[in-house]
């Protein structure tokens, strides 16, 4: 079974189109990027499979889950993290993981919380405000948060943007370390064609609100004839701009 | 869990990232028994004054001290749910919160609970203070009291709820109506004199909000000496009204919300 199933799902904001009938299925287990420039339709998407945004048509179905119907069955075992959404920033580290823990049902909150501190190396500042971090340390922060409930389904919206190298290296690997260990689900956006060489078995390709194209990262560098999916991302964007 | 499908654990989640909030933040405590404070010390003074030249003052003179702090429970009652909402968005915190298990009824909970602490810190310090410094106790209205706070207190949160449901309409553009919204019904609402007063079409209105009848039932107790039914139940079941209008405008513009987008954006 699969751990995403999207059929026909359109977003229109007025005349707009934002997501025209999309079809995709992502794989339990696999680890999905989803591609395209700016405008493409990805963080719209990923709304739309969160339920913060409601599709103008078409059907979600998430752990076997229609999202329509029954979403609060399954936001137990999604999380998600983005650069554009904040934590309350006047409290610490631990008390925003805290927060979240008990809102996410975490049997053992403390326990829970000890072990991202470690395994994110969050120990330095977690009772320091989150509001006095730096983005890289935020970052880290938000995919500790995103981690809290052990998801089986996680949604990753741009994870590394505005880290160094080094942190960006060590966030992907936490995150690959995490996917492998728990079996789970991974479905991210992102610019970083490294990131997603890296780290994903399959990638969708999306402009101007639809898939154009979609297979492991390794057969789309073999189909556009290019030497990576930088080179792969770039023909996409150039068509975008052509059409 | 509850058998509406509300969790109390998600409740008391929400409840304690404000008590985070108060606990590390004493200027904030403080600022909320400010206010509450600084309206009694001044209204306490021109009681005082209408005290000597006033017969029907002074048969109680803690009937405008009395009004006040009544008056300051819906204030802040009211501040209490939409300022608690506004934290989430200032902190540009609801994507995180509506992606995870929390129900919006869930956060209309917490935001009625963080809305009571608020109004117990908030007013109960300047009921302390008026006892002290002026020996006016607002308990000498016994236990029609509760009467009167548990009706100011749901006004209040039904006006903090449709406040909040503005802000996720139009934005925090919209922030002011919070500390506005609730001074469009004090002339209406009779505080610190009778509805008769009114011109007898603006009566009509007032009679249409829960407070004109809390505020009657108030001087009824502190004038007779007696505690009306009347106006008691026609409060409760203007409020019964205004609650669900409140929720359920809250509701629909969360609704709208999730149809425009706006969860992952609001607070810009």
């Amino acid at each position: 079974m699969n751990a995403v199933e999207a059929a026909g799902l359109t977003k229109r904001f007025g005349a707009v189109a934002a997501v025209s009938e999309i079809s995709f299925s992502v794989g339990r287990g696999s680890t999905t990027a989803l591609l395209g420039g700016n405008g493409a339709g990805k963080t719209t998407t990923i709304s739309m499979l969160l339920g913060v945004l409601l599709p103008t048509a078409g059907r979600i179905t998430v752990l076997g889950e229609d999202m329509a119907r029954h979403r609060y069955r399954v936001l137990p075992r999604m999380n998600f993290t983005s650069p554009y959404v904040d934590l309350p920033r006047k409290l610490t580290v631990e008390e925003n993981l805290t927060v979240f823990a008990r809102l996410y049902g975490v049997a053992r909150p403390r326990r829970r919380i000890a072990e991202l501190v470690a395994a994110l190396d969050l120990g330095e500042f977690v009772q320091r405000a989150y509001g006095t971090l730096s983005a890289g340390q935020r970052t880290r922060v938000s995919i500790a948060k995103a981690l809290l409930n052990e998801p089986d389904l996680l949604l990753l919206d741009e994870p590394t943007a505005s880290l160094d190298p080094d942190i960006a290296d060590r966030v992907r690997r936490q995150l690959m370390e995490y996917q492998r260990g728990a079996g789970a689900t991974l479905l991210l956006a992102s610019h970083n064609m490294v990131e997603v060489e890296r780290m994903c078995d399959a990638v969708l390709m999306m402009r101007a609100g639809r898939i154009v194209d979609s297979g492991a990262p390794g057969e789309l560098v073999a189909r556009y004839g290019r030497r990576n999916m930088e080179e792969v991302f770039l023909d996409v964007a150039r068509a975008e701009a052509a059409a | 869990m509850s058998s509406a499908g509300l969790s109390l654990r998600r409740i008391y989640a929400m409840i304690l990232r404000h008590l985070y909030l108060f606990k590390k933040s004493w200027v904030r405590v403080v600022e909320m028994a400010y206010w509450p404070t600084m309206q009694m010390v001044l209204w306490a003074f021109i009681a005082k004054y209408l005290a000597t030249n006033s017969s029907v003052i002074a048969q109680v003179p803690g009937v405008l001290v009395s009004a006040l702090l009544l008056w300051e429970v819906l204030f802040r009652g009211q501040l209490g749910v939409a300022l608690s909402f506004f934290e989430e968005l200032y902190s540009r915190n609801l994507g995180h919160l509506f992606v995870s298990p929390l129900r919006p009824m869930e956060l209309v909970a917490a935001m009625i609970g963080v809305s009571l602490i608020r109004t117990v810190i908030g007013v109960g310090t300047a009921i302390a203070l008026a006892i002290v410094l002026y020996q006016t106790s607002i308990f000498d209205l016994g236990v029609p009291l509760v009467a009167f706070f548990a009706n100011l207190l749901v006004t209040a949160w039904s006006v903090g709820l449709m406040v909040s449901a503005l802000v996720m309409r139009y934005g925090l553009a919209a922030e002011n109506f919070a500390w506005g919204a609730i001074f469009v019904a004090a002339p209406l609402s009779g505080i610190y004199y009778p509805i008769d007063v009114l011109p007898p079409w603006l009566q009509a209105v007032a009679w249409c909000l829960p407070t004109s009848h809390v505020f009657e039932g108030m001087r009824a107790v502190l004038l007779e000496g007696e505690f009306r039914w009347d106006p008691f139940w026609s409060a409760v079941a203007l409020n019964a009204v205004y609650l669900a209008a409140g929720i359920g405008v809250f509701l629909a513009s969360f609704r709208g919300a999730r149809k425009r987008g706006m969860l992952l954006q609001i607070g810009e």
